[in-house]
């Protein structure tokens, strides 16, 4: 049975997301152990012990949330010295990347960066990461041990196998050359809009909203549903809206819960950036239109009509 | 203060990419400094503007990456250095690193600036291997970025807002494109950069060897595309259906 470590990581005290994430995957390639650390970290081994850890190691040390990185690498290299496990998985965040690329050249082993997938092959592993602008995926096998390999969020569903996990005190000294990128304050932009890459929905538009003058139908919406608005290619080149609206090869990639695609064709630049979002509306003119034969549901009609009709909808459902 | 900032050649993010026989991406056309180095050659010229000092522009890549260098130089930057050798055709995140942390080594810098994740790979990997390996600290997703004296003070980007970080100099920072606006290079600009100093150095100059890369691309598949699935007419119904597709998926 391969060994295999989890690192998960911790927010203010709470588990992200996608440790559990990965621990779905994890519990199918070998035994896994998760490395928890920060405030929190007793507490969140009940958890990842749900979800297919078998053992916790755990580090209570208030270093771990007040500095960037180093005291966690220090960490996995204490760990690392007790026995190397053959795979290492850590989430393609903020926070784990920095941690990932640090302790990677610390051991010397390199690492395979935003896979959306990974598998075992020949007693090693291969990790399938998106290529080419998404449009191809590439498979790539690690050549070092321990394989580390950083995976993006929402590649896989979290679930409760229902276990308890042994919780072990991870032992290691932060001492002051690791106390360096001092985190002093955090800061919440409550009121700064939904963000396109964090959003869960997220209604984009294309040149079927007739000019920039209709974009604030595309706004309404969001309100009304809690998501953020992106674009085509197309009318961020015409300059309707700005270059950080754009979705797709050369903007930004989302995954959202629903994607709203409304008078946007369905060019491959665009849909590589989206493709993965877990159900895709279309509000198109044309029926034959590419988005169509990708899209959960296609409308076909005038988006201009359709948009502040379903604003309206939504309202009247949230009273 | 001495300010390294790595730069990255990259296929143009307007153009179309292409692959290579050996399904690495094509870097022979329309390359162009990359966007997010941009930023970061601008915060370093913005930071030597107020607290003096130098900018060195370290570059890794083919002869040709001298072009993206001269474009920073061309900024304002001071002077640049590319590494280029044979035996760096392909390679990964820690060889890539290993590289650039050797010739910066040499140049003993307060200060290190890498864009977040270049344009082309997007794994975001080589600036904390970067700051492994000069033993400096990282101050990563920096949208804005303080200096007073030895103290250095970041807002780090985050999904809901933002942390204040704070360390002592040396030390490396990455830069979101929100860092700094680039400027153009000035018709004086692109004059001068043409005299100013590009080193070139190899590996055996660095005193390291490629040693086997941590991955190997095995095999290139198509990505899977989606099923079509049911397209309506906008009729009496359709604003049910959407509706209940939201709810469905339960964001309303």
């Amino acid at each position: 049975m391969a060994k295999v470590w989890v690192y998960a990581e911790l927010n203010q005290g709470k588990v992200n997301p996608t440790a559990l994430e990965l621990l779905a995957k994890a519990r199918e390639l070998g035994d896994v152990e998760a490395i928890a650390l920060g405030t929190g970290a007793k507490a969140a081994a009940a958890t990842l012990g749900k979800h297919g850890a078998k053992v916790v190691h755990v580090n209570e040390d208030k270093a771990f949330d007040d500095y960037l990185a180093e005291p966690a690498t220090d960490a996995l290299a204490a760990l690392h010295k007790l026995g190397a496990p053959d795979l290492i998985l850590f989430g393609f965040t903020p926070d784990s990347r920095d941690v990932a690329g640090r302790f990677a050249a610390r051991l010397e082993v390199g690492l395979i960066s935003g896979a959306a997938d990974v598998v075992a092959k020949d007693g090693g592993f291969v990790a399938q990461v998106p290529y080419f602008g998404g449009a191809k995926i590439a498979s790539m096998k690690a050549n070092k041990k321990p394989a580390i390999v950083l995976v993006r969020p929402k590649s896989f569903e979290a679930s409760e196998v229902g276990g308890t996990a042994e919780v072990k005190e991870l032992s290691v000294s932060i001492d002051a050359g690791s106390k360096r990128a001092h985190i002093v304050e955090r800061v919440v932009e409550a009121s700064e809009k939904v963000k396109l890459e964090d959003a869960k929905v997220v209604i984009s538009g294309g040149r079927g909203m007739g000019g920039p003058d209709n974009f604030p139908l595309l706004e309404d919406l969001a309100g009304a549903l809690g998501g953020a608005v992106g674009a085509s290619r197309a009318v961020v080149d015409a300059g309707w809206v700005p270059y950080s609206m754009q979705v797709g090869q050369t903007g930004k990639s989302v995954r959202p819960g629903v994607y709203i695609a409304v008078g946007i064709s369905g060019a491959m630049q665009h849909t590589v950036g989206m493709k993965a979002s877990k159900v895709i509306i279309a509000i198109n003119k044309d029926a034959e239109a590419p988005i169509m034969k990708m899209a959960d549901l296609g409308v076909v009609g005038d988006a201009l009509k359709i948009v502040p009709a379903l604003t309206a909808a939504v309202k009247a459902k949230k009273r | 203060m001495k300010i390294v900032v790595t730069v990255k050649q990259v296929p143009d993010p307007n153009s179309n990419l292409v692959l290579e026989s050996d399904n690495t991406l094509s870097r022979e056309k329309e390359v162009v400094l990359d966007p997010g180095d941009e930023c970061g050659v601008e915060e370093a010229l913005q930071l030597k503007e107020a607290h003096g000092g130098e900018v060195i522009l370290v570059s890794m890549g083919p002869e040709r990456a001298k072009d993206a260098i001269r474009k920073g130089l061309s900024m304002g930057a001071d002077r640049g250095i590319l590494i280029t050798d044979p035996q760096l055709a392909g390679a990964d995140a820690l060889l890539t690193a290993r590289a650039l942390a050797a010739a910066i080594k040499a140049e003993s810098p307060d200060l290190v600036i890498c864009g977040t994740e270049s344009y082309d790979g997007s794994t975001g990997m080589v600036p904390p291997m970067l700051a492994e390996l000069l033993g400096l600290p990282q101050l990563t997703v920096a949208k804005k970025v303080e200096v007073d004296g030895s103290n250095l003070k970041i807002h780090r980007q985050t999904a809901d807002g933002y942390e204040v970080l704070e360390a002592s100099t040396p030390a490396l920072i990455t830069v979101t494109a929100a860092i700094a606006e680039p400027r153009y290079a000035s018709l004086k600009g692109i004059m001068a950069a043409r005299s100013k100093e590009i080193k070139q150095i190899g590996l055996a100059d660095l005193g390291i060897e490629r040693g086997e890369v941590a991955e190997t691309i095995e095999g290139l598949t198509d990505a899977e595309t989606r099923k079509a699935g049911v397209v309506i007419e906008f009729d009496g119904t359709a604003l049910d259906r959407i509706l209940q597709v939201l709810a469905e998926a339960k964001v309303i």
